[in-house]
């Protein structure tokens, strides 16, 4: 909340210099960054619809929140410069706060839909939710873009409806497994999921890839703190490089409690890992962990980055950029006069270039564009070490 | 099986420690069961308070990575005063808000439970809350590195780090494996011997035996209770501060699964029996270790749980049966 409280203030002011006259519309509009739109009445111009809506489907509390947050404010970058530009017929967004928890997918899916001023999802965010409530929006013909959802699968249901803006595991996995093969040249590796959707598909691409070098595999659980265990095993097999596919929450008391016990193997980590709660736990154990991400590093947008920094008073985070992207598409099918149902085809049909890459949808609604990044983890700061090549 | 015989030291000394966290929990819930026959399953929660007493204990007076021996064990000292303090008010403010008025009323034990239960959720999601909760003071944005970010993992500083200290076979033990286990120990001892010799030790067993003699006999019952909660609150926020000196992380929602792990065990060595909640938490914690081992870390919690079933089965109270009134401790 703080972060579109603070950013909602920037806008107010920006709109205020530039329109000076719709100053109650748009009072309205900004203390609506919640679910409830300042409903007076379907205005229309031209033969744009207003008072739209984008939903952003994510944690936005809850121990993975901050995944959430990163991408809600890529969102509201999109949405705040869409409407300086059209401040006559303002884009607000309904926030739909999932936790990142599966079971309460499908309701507040349902809430989604039912809001027929929404005309496009940006998310769900996680794999897990993903796969409780996509089915839904599928039904109800509402568009989702997901700008961090990396589980392959979630691809292969034939919804008509799913759109990625970025690479699936399937190409994180096998980038991951390159990159501890080729630059950490690891010769025993360790794997370690924690059963979610999202961490066993991708640690079971890895498990694959490096079959002839894995000297061990371990499953822990969501919620774990000791992993006592796990450590023993990572040790007995004398790995010089573990990788887990998980989240930041496990994430940081395993490798603490690796650390702790004098293992010196490289731990690698994907995306759910990117995380500053990470950091700021694992504390010094953090220090030399790789992280892979489909999501673009700040440098390789300049200008966002700058805008976003401006917003937020804080770089870009994980995803963010993909958010604004995510966005984009949809504040370009409304700027095209696009309803819930003309989305789904103009979303099929988008290219165009986005602040992360290319954006391009192939049938199954796949990024047509996949590009995997590596980061390390030097001096308590996540660092870019450029594309997985 | 080769694993385990491979690893035997290594699993053991890790078991045994978390073995120690989880029977100095269990404590709490024996010693007010063997009072008041009541399942305080708040008590989950009066221990994850400590975590965060030690925790904020140790970022207020600034601790960190690489300080001298001495002020590492001053701030470890005043983990300990904190947590401990802080873990046994909440247990006996605890008594007093949900279970007291409830025993005034005569109340059947089950609505207990249920009082049991809710004090639970609003412990946990109070400090689940506790960003909101300083802003209603308007104090959010002043306590921020204390109650930002209140429902993500927030880890200890390092003040400790873990050094090997001596080689057993596979295992090199290092100080934090000691210092939990010396801790638990200690904090046992002085408990045993309190409840064994001093006059409101006396108290307590003889309200466990016979709550209506006892009080025939002069014995103030109330008192008693307060400060059976007060001792159970004591060893949780001993527990915590050994918890995060070897785990260092903890959450709102921390204290739910070492509860259920701590109640397990107080069950497992007899409920009401203090040496058998001692016992019980070493056996839980070299037992879920073993079982990992044998049948893969994933089956952690079912192999503690299904023991737990086995041993009731055979001994439904218990190992060293329930009994805090006769037994001598």
């Amino acid at each position: 909340m703080n972060t579109s409280d603070s950013s909602g203030g920037t806008v107010h002011q920006r709109s205020v210099v530039r329109v000076g006259a719709p100053l109650i519309i748009a009072a309205l509009a900004l203390s609506a960054c919640g679910t409830s739109g300042g409903s007076s009445g379907t205005a229309t111009t031209g033969d744009k619809k207003c008072d739209l809506k984008i939903g952003m489907f994510g944690a936005l509390t809850g121990p993975n929140a901050n995944l959430g947050i990163y991408i809600h404010n890529g969102v509201k970058l999109a949405v705040d410069e869409y409407n300086a530009k059209n401040a006559d017929c303002k884009v607000t967004i309904a926030d739909f706060d999932s936790q990142g928890d599966p079971t309460q997918a499908p309701g507040l899916a349902k809430k989604a839909i039912d809001d027929k001023k929404i005309v496009g999802i940006v998310g769900p965010a996680f794999s897990g939710e993903s796969k409780a409530a996509d089915p839904l929006f599928n039904e109800a013909g509402l568009v989702t873009i997901t700008p961090s959802a990396t589980n392959p699968a979630l691809a292969e249901n034939g919804w008509k409806t799913f759109f990625r803006a970025l690479g699936n595991d399937a190409t994180q996995g096998p980038a991951a497994a390159k990159y501890i093969k080729d630059t950490v040249k690891s010769t025993k590796t360790f794997v370690i999921d924690d059963a979610s959707e999202y961490g066993k598909g991708l640690a079971d691409i890895v498990r694959k890839d490096l079959a002839a070098q894995s000297v061990g595999t371990d499953t822990v659980q969501t919620k774990q703190t000791d992993f006592g265990p796990s450590v023993t095993k990572v040790k007995a097999s004398k790995a010089d490089a573990l990788f887990y596919g998980g989240y930041a929450p496990e994430a940081a008391p395993l490798i603490k409690q690796l650390r702790d016990a004098g293992w010196k193997g490289t731990f690698v980590v994907a995306d759910g890992v990117k995380d500053q709660s990470y950091l700021d736990n694992a504390k010094s154990a953090a220090e030399g962990t790789i992280i892979t991400c489909p999501c673009a590093p700040p440098d390789s947008a300049p200008e966002f980055a700058t805008a976003y920094k401006k917003a937020f008073n804080t770089d870009p985070n994980t995803y963010s950029g993909e958010g604004f992207d995510s966005a984009q598409i949809l504040l370009d099918g409304i700027a095209a006069g696009k309803d819930r149902a003309g989305m789904v085809d103009f979303v099929k049909a988008y290219d165009k270039k986005g602040v992360t890459k290319q954006l391009k949808f192939d049938a199954k609604g796949e990024s047509a564009a996949v590009l995997v990044y590596a980061y390390k983890v030097e001096g308590g700061k996540i660092v870019s070490l450029g594309e997985i090549k | 099986m080769q694993y385990l015989i491979d690893n035997f030291f290594s699993l053991t000394v890790t078991g045994i420690t978390l073995g120690a966290v989880y029977a100095l929990v269990a404590l709490g819930y024996t010693l007010v069961y063997g009072v008041l026959r009541l399942i305080n399953f708040a008590h989950s929660e009066v221990f994850m308070y400590g975590t965060f007493a030690a925790l904020w204990a140790v970022q207020f007076m600034g601790g960190h990575a690489g300080a001298s021996i001495p002020q590492v064990i001053g701030w470890i000292v005043v983990m300990f005063v904190v947590a401990m303090a802080t873990s046994g008010l909440v247990a006996v403010g605890l008594e007093r808000v949900a279970y007291r008025p409830l025993r005034k009323r005569n109340a059947p034990p089950l609505i207990a439970l249920i009082s049991a239960i809710g004090a639970s959720f609003v412990l946990s999601e109070l400090m689940g809350l506790r960003d909101k909760f300083a802003g209603i003071f308007g104090q959010e944005q002043n306590l921020d590195a204390y109650v930002g970010r209140a429902r993500n993992n927030a880890g200890l500083a390092e003040i400790l780090q873990p050094k090997p200290v001596f080689t057993l076979v596979d295992y090199q033990v290092t100080n934090v494996d000691i210092l939990v286990v010396l801790g638990a120990f200690a904090m046992m001892i002085v408990l045993d011997q309190f409840v064994k010799r001093s006059r409101l030790g006396r108290g307590i067993r003889a309200v466990a035996q016979d709550p209506e003699a006892a009080a025939l006999m002069g014995v103030n019952r109330d008192r008693v209770i307060q400060v059976t909660f007060l001792v159970g609150g004591v060893m949780a926020g001993a527990a915590a501060v050994l918890y995060m000196l070897r785990i260092g992380i903890t959450r709102y929602d921390a204290g739910f699964l070492l509860g259920v792990k701590a109640f397990t065990a107080a069950v497992l060595g007899g409920i009401g029996n203090l040496r058998g909640a001692l016992l019980g938490g070493f056996i839980l914690g070299l037992t879920e270790n073993y079982g990992s081992a044998l049948v893969g870390t994933e089956w952690k919690d079912v192999v503690a749980f299904l023991l737990l079933v086995v041993i009731l089965l055979f001994r439904p109270t218990g190992l060293l049966g329930e009994s805090l009134g006769r037994s001598r401790a």
